[in-house]
Order: structure tokens, then C-alpha cells, then sequence
């Protein structure tokens, strides 16, 4: 058994950036190489575990697509020893200010993010939120410094450290979406002594922040018959209290909309009830915002099911998840793949 | 012995590790104004074997002596004050939520999406922000309001808090290079530069210590800590915005940088609550022409130091402040230079040395 903890906290602590995904598909290529059968890595640097099934060849396949990539910056400008930044993912500019980052140039820079004063900004700048353009980065260097060891388009990662809160929560940057990639290792954990009829395609997939481009290429090379998308969903906190609020640490979001097959989301609400496993529908009227949107439309089409975990402070470098939820995650991934027979195709299926 | 040979073996003030770990020390720990518990423990700590004699106050200050040796000697004080920016816990959302209000001068647009730690067993907290995918544009031109941020401690806080509680933020001291990163170097600076000078402190003078508190609401402790200790004058020790950055468009230049970075220490001539005595200002110049210390002129203008209240105690003391430089005060993680630290400490204690009743016996002009 992995130590959940520990194993997350090793990687809030790497760095993945979208398109810059190498130092985190380490991490999850140790904890897969045992769990599954075969590794290998798409054109476009998605990771691929293979956990063969035992059902009679040609074996029907499910892939689990969990995206690694982070939200970061990139130094756009260095002057006066301070850089200049651009976002990579959708990063609001207002949490910016005193953020402890990395800049990863020659070598790895700590610094922070800082809001200049205002009478160094536009003069129409207000008093308002600074806008990122204007933000800098300082990471304790003189110019000369500086400028030997960053250069522009080198990366900014968010440095925060993760934080255990009471009550089993714990609080970090990047938590969407490696407590997806820490599910879905779990779930691979279970299915070791599980005898699974079809063939297991774990996909930590790349650039979901930017461009969807894991997601949509993925798919294409292994030709799931169904694919399952876990991503994180937004919990209610302060200032998020609506519909699109589940509530935070008491259960699973299971997708529900266009992205997802009606028939894959009975199975999952079917197994979650059975299980007695806490869940909530997410109720996505147009889109999910996950892997599913591309995954979806790969090929001739691949029926989706979007699983989510509960986290507060969506792309902050606070991101606040409960732990129980990424246990039930997996557990319900593994129990649903467990369950998928000969004949499961048959039952997702449309109304007719 | 020739003079060379004497001058070489004079005590010469140095940052070393021994000074890094101390001030590391108290950066780390929590003093929000009213509540200036933990670093006072530090000072304690520090200065008890160090000092002929040491009290606690009736509003916390810790005021601590070192007494000369001879005639003559000048009653010098020097105030640091120990507390800092941060926040109070006034309300329990339920669910671990806690809402706060912000103690001391801070902008708001520096606390969402930082870490905190709340009360005296520095419980970690976060401070959130509604996801950007919920927020419309026009809210993201606006500021988040203080009143709709909350301190999150997570579902099981409810009784590990209380309200009243004090937080500040959980940046960890850390040494970058040649610079330094961490909170509270306002004013951590003053605390560990007077601890330094009262390990060394000459013996031509008496040295008056005051490790003051509330002084980012009003100033309040050096205001009794000048009354009681009478002195013949006073510094105060603080810590100073360096605003050295560049202009947004990098073409106009930047005219109100206060201070800079590796400019050495910045003496006050004036600030928005008291105009230097000119013949202190003129023994700080010459201690630094004269020893070959860099240092600067803060930028006249706003701010303020306890020195705004000491030099209006009892019948009026002569009175400068003199800070560490360091940017982006009053923020989660402020930067500065280990070099200017070690300039301010060798200037204050050089200049120490230079003391006699000569240097106050005129009027105060130039």
C-alpha cells in the first residue's frame, strides 16, 4: 500500500508545468512500474500504464484518463533583476502578490511574485487588482546575476508548501489534478488482486491546462471502448455556494452532461449506491472542463464518465482537498473496472 | 602597539551564521501587534546573561541595560520594535471557516491564496479564492473584498481556535544567495541589530535597550519605554521599504525609490513624524565617511518609526531612525540584502563608539 500522504506530497513538490511535464511523469512512473503490466509514453509525452485483464483476447479496454500537467508562469522579461510573466493555464492574476515560486532557470530560483507600487504602474493602473503584465518576479538577484541564470521563457512554478489542515484535508498548489494521478494509482493498487476481465490503460495524460492535447491523442493510440476522466470538481467553500458546489469532503462528484454517456453514468451511480461509496451528481449542462471534452470526440467517439474530486480554491496555490475523497475515488474507479464483463458494452447503451 | 595593530583587533560587527540562525529565528515566530509573546521569549532568552538588568513592562516592552564603565558617560537609547503586521481571527464560520480582520497596515490584494498560521500553536490555515473558472471578468477586475476572504483550517478546527486569536503568514525564513526572503523583517531587522549591539555594546556609553511593542498601531510601546528609561537620546531601529523597481514601461524613471537595495542603511533626515536631529544625522555621516561604511539617505517623505513618539517624551529627546532596507514590507515575504544588515550593524555600533557629551552639548542645528 502507498502512503497516500506521502506519495501526494512528493508530487505537490515536483514540477509539470503544461508541455513541461517530464519531472512529475517520473514520479508516476515509479509508483505505476509495479502496478501494471507495460509503460510507455505517447508521442506527446503522455504516460501509458498497461494493466492487462484476464478475460479471453481481443480483450475490451478502459482507459483512465488523469491529467498531470500544472498551472504555472513563464518569464517573459528581466529587468532590473526582476522578471516579467505571462501565465501557463488560467491563473487569476489577484492571487498572485507575495506568492513564494521557482523560477526554473540555470538553476532552480526561489523567489516571489510581487505587486510594484502604484505609482511605478500606468497611471489609469487604479488601485485596483495589478494586472499580471505588471506583476514581478524577485528571486534575491542583482541584475548582472540575473541575467546569467534566467532567461526569457524559462519556467515559474508555484513553491507553496502542501499543508495538512484538521479534519483530513490538506491544502497545496497543483492538488488539480495530481490527487487524480494519486487516485488513479490507488485504483491500480486494487486491481492487483482483482481478477479484471478487461485490459486497464492508465493515462497520465499531458498539456490539460492548455491545450487538451493528452486527451485527444491518447485515446487514439490505445482505442478504449470506454474511457473514465477523473479530474477535480469545485467544493463549496467561501464565496462558492451554488450549483456547481458539491459539498467538500463528504463524497465523489459523478459528471453529468454532455460529456458524459448516460449509460457509463448509471454504472458508476449504480456501483457508488451499492457500495455504499458517498457521491453527488455534478451537474455539467455544456461542458466539463476535463479531459472528457477532447477524450470524447477521439476517432468514432468514446463514451465518457467524468469522476470528480471535491477541492476548494480551484487554481490557487491553495487548492484544498479532503483525502478520504481521493480513497473513495479510487476505490470506486477499481470497483466499477472490476465489475466490467463481456457483456458491459451492451448495457451502455442509448435509450431507443 | 602600534595603531594599526590596535585598530585591527577592534571588534568588527558581522552577519555570520550565529546572526543569520537568530534572525531566522525571529521571523519565524509570531508577534502581532498586542500579542508580541514569542519574540519577546527570544529576547529573553537572548539578552538575560548579556545585560546588567532587564524588565518587562507594563505594556510588554522588554527594556534591558547596559551600563558602561567611566564618566560621562551618554545615556543612549535604542528602540526595535518586536511586533508586526497580521491578523485577528473575530469570527467562527462553522466548518473550519473563520473570518478576520487585518491588524497593522496591510493591502488586501496581498492575502488571497496565501498560508497562515493561527494562534499560539501556529495551526496551519489557508487563505482561498473563488475559482477562477466561477469568476466573471468584471469580478476580476475588482478586488477581493476582505470581508468575503476566510481563513480555512479545515472541517475539524472548530475547537482548536478561538476568536481573538492572532495569525500572521507562514512564510519560512530562507536565505537566497546574497539576499534574504522571509516575513517580519519589519522589523526582525531592529530586533536581532539591538540584540547584536547589546552582545557588543561599548563600554563609553550606556546602552538603553528598548524592544518595543504595538508599533505598527501607534506607536504606543516606545512611547512608555522613552519615558521610563529618560535617555539623553534615542535611535530607532527599524526596517525601510526599498522600492527600487523598475518603472511598467521601463522608460521613466523611478524617482521614489525611499531606499535601495545594497545602498547600505538608510538614515532618516525627515518622515511623516519626525524631522532627525540634524547633529545625529551629521555623527551617522561621518561615522560612515570615517569607517568607510556605506549608507543612504531614506528619501524624506512619509512613514514612520517609534522615534515619531520618543522624540516628544518628557521634556524632548534628539532622536533618528536609522532601517535595514528591504523591499516589499507588510507583505507575506519580504526581500533584502544580507550586506546592508551587516552595514547597519557595523554603522550603529561603530557610531556608538564615537559617542561623548560633546555630541549633544551644542544647539541643535548643524
Amino acid at each position: 500500500m502507498i502512503d497516500l500522504s506521502a506519495y501526494l506530497k512528493k508530487m505537490l513538490s515536483t514540477s509539470g508545468l503544461s508541455g513541461y511535464e517530464d519531472p512529475i511523469r517520473k514520479i508516476i512512473r515509479e509508483a505505476w512500474e509495479p502496478l501494471t503490466d507495460e509503460l510507455s509514453l505517447s508521442r506527446i509525452g503522455s504516460l501509458h500504464g498497461l494493466k492487462k485483464g484476464r478475460g479471453e483476447e481481443p480483450r475490451r479496454r478502459v482507459l483512465i484518463s488523469a491529467h498531470m500537467d500544472a498551472i504555472g508562469m513563464m518569464v517573459t522579461d528581466i529587468q532590473d533583476g526582476l522578471m516579467r510573466i505571462t501565465g501557463i493555464g488560467g491563473i487569476d492574476h489577484r492571487i498572485l502578490p507575495g506568492q513564494p515560486v521557482i523560477v526554473h532557470g540555470r538553476e532552480d530560483l526561489p523567489g516571489v511574485v510581487i505587486q510594484p507600487p502604484s505609482f511605478l504602474l500606468p497611471k489609469n493602473a487604479g488601485t485596483g487588482p495589478v494586472a499580471m503584465k505588471h506583476l514581478l518576479v524577485d528571486v534575491g538577484l542583482r541584475q548582472d546575476d540575473a541575467a546569467k541564470k534566467v532567461r526569457v521563457g524559462d519556467l515559474v512554478s508555484y513553491a507553496q508548501e502542501p499543508i495538512e489542515l484538521t479534519g483530513d484535508a490538506m491544502s497545496g498548489h497543483t492538488l488539480d489534478n495530481r490527487v487524480s494521478v494519486a487516485a488513479t494509482t490507488l485504483c491500480l493498487e486494487a486491481l492487483q488482486d482483482r481478477a479484471h476481465g478487461w485490459d486497464v490503460w492508465a493515462v497520465a495524460s499531458v498539456q490539460e491546462e492548455e491545450t487538451l492535447g493528452g486527451a485527444l491523442t491518447s485515446p487514439f493510440d490505445i482505442r478504449p471502448d470506454i474511457a473514465i476522466v477523473i479530474d477535480v470538481c469545485f467544493a463549496k467553500g467561501p464565496e462558492a455556494n451554488d450549483w456547481r458546489n458539491l459539498p467538500f469532503g463528504k463524497g465523489v462528484g459523478l459528471g453529468y452532461g454532455p460529456n458524459i454517456h448516460p449509460g457509463l453514468y448509471d454504472l458508476f451511480e449504480k456501483k457508488a449506491k451499492a457500495l455504499e461509496i458517498p457521491y453527488d451528481r455534478d451537474l455539467m449542462p455544456k461542458m466539463s472542463g476535463t479531459d472528457a471534452m477532447a477524450v470524447q470526440i477521439v476517432a468514432e467517439g468514446i463514451p465518457c464518465a467524468v469522476l470528480g474530486i471535491p477541492l476548494r480554491y480551484m487554481h490557487t496555490p491553495v487548492e484544498t482537498v479532503s483525502i478520504k475523497d481521493i480513497q473513495r475515488a479510487g476505490r470506486l474507479m477499481a470497483e466499477v473496472i472490476a465489475d466490467l464483463g463481456p457483456d458491459t458494452l451492451e448495457q451502455i447503451r442509448w435509450e431507443e | 602597539m602600534s595603531k594599526t595593530t590596535e585598530m585591527s583587533t577592534k571588534y568588527m560587527p558581522e552577519i555570520g551564521d550565529d546572526q543569520i540562525h537568530l534572525l531566522e529565528k525571529l521571523c519565524n515566530a509570531t508577534a502581532v501587534s498586542g500579542d508580541e509573546h514569542e519574540v519577546r521569549k527570544i529576547v529573553l532568552e537572548e539578552v538575560k546573561p548579556i545585560a546588567d538588568d532587564i524588565r518587562v513592562d507594563a505594556l510588554g516592552n522588554v527594556l534591558a541595560r547596559k551600563l558602561g564603565k567611566g564618566e560621562d558617560r551618554v545615556r543612549v537609547m535604542i528602540a526595535a520594535h518586536m511586533d508586526e503586521i497580521g491578523f485577528m481571527i473575530v469570527k467562527n464560520h462553522e466548518g473550519g471557516l473563520f473570518e478576520f480582520v487585518c491588524v497593522g497596515g496591510i493591502d488586501e490584494r496581498q492575502l488571497p491564496g496565501k498560508s497562515v498560521l493561527v494562534g499560539r500553536d501556529h495551526l496551519p490555515g489557508v487563505i482561498g479564492a473563488k475559482p477562477i473558472h466561477m469568476t466573471t471578468k468584471k469580478e476580476r477586475g475588482e478586488k477581493i473584498p476582505l470581508s468575503s476572504m476566510r481563513i480555512d483550517l479545515g472541517p475539524e478546527a472548530g475547537d482548536k481556535v478561538k476568536e481573538g486569536d492572532r495569525a500572521t503568514f507562514a512564510t519560512r525564513f530562507e536565505v537566497l544567495g546574497y539576499s534574504i526572503r522571509a516575513k517580519a523583517l519589519d522589523n526582525r531587522f531592529g530586533v536581532a541589530t539591538l540584540i547584536e549591539l547589546l552582545k557588543h555594546a561599548p563600554e563609553n556609553i550606556d546602552l538603553l535597550a528598548a524592544f518595543t511593542v504595538q508599533e505598527e498601531v501607534g506607536l504606543r510601546g516606545a512611547r512608555v519605554a522613552a519615558y521610563a528609561f529618560d535617555p539623553d537620546m534615542a535611535i530607532a531601529v527599524d526596517s525601510t521599504p526599498a522600492y527600487d523597481l523598475p518603472h511598467w514601461d521601463d522608460e521613466d524613471e523611478n524617482v521614489r525609490y525611499n531606499t535601495k537595495l545594497d545602498g547600505g542603511p538608510a538614515l532618516y533626515v525627515m518622515d511623516s513624524a519626525t524631522i532627525a536631529d540634524r547633529r545625529l544625522v551629521k555623527w551617522l555621516v561621518e561615522t560612515g565617511e570615517e569607517s568607510s561604511i556605506p549608507y543612504q539617505f531614506r528619501q524624506p517623505g512619509g512613514g514612520g518609526t517609534d522615534a515619531g513618539v520618543i522624540h516628544k517624551t518628557r521634556s524632548g529627546i534628539p532622536s533618528i531612525s536609522v532601517s535595514v532596507p528591504s523591499r516589499y514590507a507588510h507583505t507575506a515575504a519580504g526581500i533584502a540584502r544580507r550586506a546592508d544588515w551587516e552595514n547597519t550593524l557595523r554603522l550603529l555600533h561603530a557610531a556608538l563608539g564615537r559617542v561623548t557629551p560633546e555630541l549633544l552639548a551644542g544647539e541643535r542645528r548643524d
